[in-house]
């Protein structure tokens, strides 16, 4: 009797495991979203991209301890508009010929408050490394993680948009990048 | 000289009329013009000054429509045939239809396609539509149409008052253009 109780102990540790573990997980892509908004002609406009992939590992009790690298396939840029998403592939914008994807890795988590972290790390675009800092909330229901929320870019500063376009009169500088990131469950 | 009788327009339908009729072909001019241009940053300030220039445009009709309300426009020649005249009533009510059409389904084809009109850069439209490819896509149509409407109107328009001029020797445009007008 007492051995099975033990087993069933062990076992039932051995399920809940994963939870606590910091097993690397895939993002569900299909429910998380990274988009972008910023101004053109004083106008706001938004935009996303529809394929991206990120590898987790992470513990809100131990953020520190954090690895997290996120890939963005640039081709697939959405902006809801075919002209401007021929030209935002084009050279003077992502070139992505050359640099197809984006990469973020989150070098630094730390906790700002119940629910509430600061990611920082170095996004690369098009060949431009630049670290940035990104605020987001954690809430885990339902079986399920999800990561929210947004950090501010400059996107002279990676070169989207050379030429003609770094005029920010038209198309401004600041980029406000939101994104949400649903983690699978803990099984 | 500014008596609002029914023989002659007032000052101001005749002001209004003429800063109308340049802002309308011109702007239809532009809109011809700026469409096939490929993206660029001017590209982007010139879509921008159109749908001002639109808004502008729906604005002054606005007040005209307003205007001639209250200052009735003056009676046809009597010497017109009654199918002439009731051509010209016809095409007036199209003109205006289209004066209001031609931007509001820009303004619908603009938010759909996902870009609301902030006016002069400053004053933000709110947007019926939300963003929709595929109905942007029959906008764009609608809207393209609309504007060749307007521009036949135009054209007709202008090509009825130059013959009223010409052809009949009655005082039509003359009315219109007061430097037409015989001194006496």
């Amino acid at each position: 009797m007492k051995r099975r109780a033990i087993v069933v102990a062990v076992a039932t540790f051995a399920l809940a495991l994963p939870a606590f573990a910091q097993s690397p997980r895939k993002i569900d892509a299909g429910k998380s979203r990274i988009r972008f908004a910023f101004k053109q002609m004083n106008v706001p406009v938004e935009g996303g991209f529809r394929k991206f992939d990120a590898t987790v590992s992470f513990d809100p009790k131990k953020p520190e301890a954090t690895k997290a690298e996120f890939e963005v396939e640039l081709g697939s840029i959405d902006l809801g508009n075919s002209e401007g998403e021929t030209e935002a592939k084009r050279k003077p914008w992502l070139h992505i010929e050359a640099f197809p994807k984006a990469k973020f890795v989150a070098s630094s988590v730390k906790a700002a408050g119940p629910g509430k972290f600061v990611a920082t790390g170095p996004l690369s675009i098009k060949g431009v490394s630049q670290d940035i800092t990104a605020p987001f909330s954690l809430v885990d229901a339902g079986g399920v993680r999800t990561v929210e929320g947004q950090f501010p870019l400059k996107r002279l500063q990676f070169k989207i948009g050379e030429g003609p376009w770094s005029d920010t009169e038209t198309v401004a500088d600041e980029v406000t990048v939101r994104f949400k990131f649903v983690i699978p469950s803990t099984k | 000289m500014s008596s609002t009788s029914a023989t002659e327009f007032t000052g101001t339908a005749i002001g209004l009329h003429w800063i109308a009729a340049v802002l309308i072909i011109g702007n239809l001019a532009f809109g011809l013009y700026m469409v096939d241009l490929p993206l660029s940053p001017a590209k982007l300030k010139y879509f921008s000054w159109h749908k001002w220039a639109g808004v502008t445009i729906f604005l002054l009709s606005a007040a005209r429509l307003l205007w001639k309300l209250g200052h009735p426009a003056p009676a046809l020649p009597s010497s017109m045939p009654a199918w002439q005249r009731k051509a010209a009533n016809a095409s007036h009510h199209v003109l205006y239809l289209l004066f209001f059409a031609a931007p509001l389904t820009g303004w619908l084809f603009s938010s759909a396609a996902g870009f609301q009109t902030v006016y002069f850069g400053v004053l933000p439209i709110p947007d019926l539509l939300s963003k929709n490819k595929e109905l942007a896509d029959i906008l764009r149509v609608v809207h393209h149409f609309t504007n060749y409407a307007l521009a036949a109107l135009v054209v007709l328009h202008a090509a009825a008052a130059i013959k009223h001029h010409v052809v009949d020797g009655d005082d039509v445009l003359a009315r219109m253009l007061p430097f037409l007008k015989p001194r006496n």
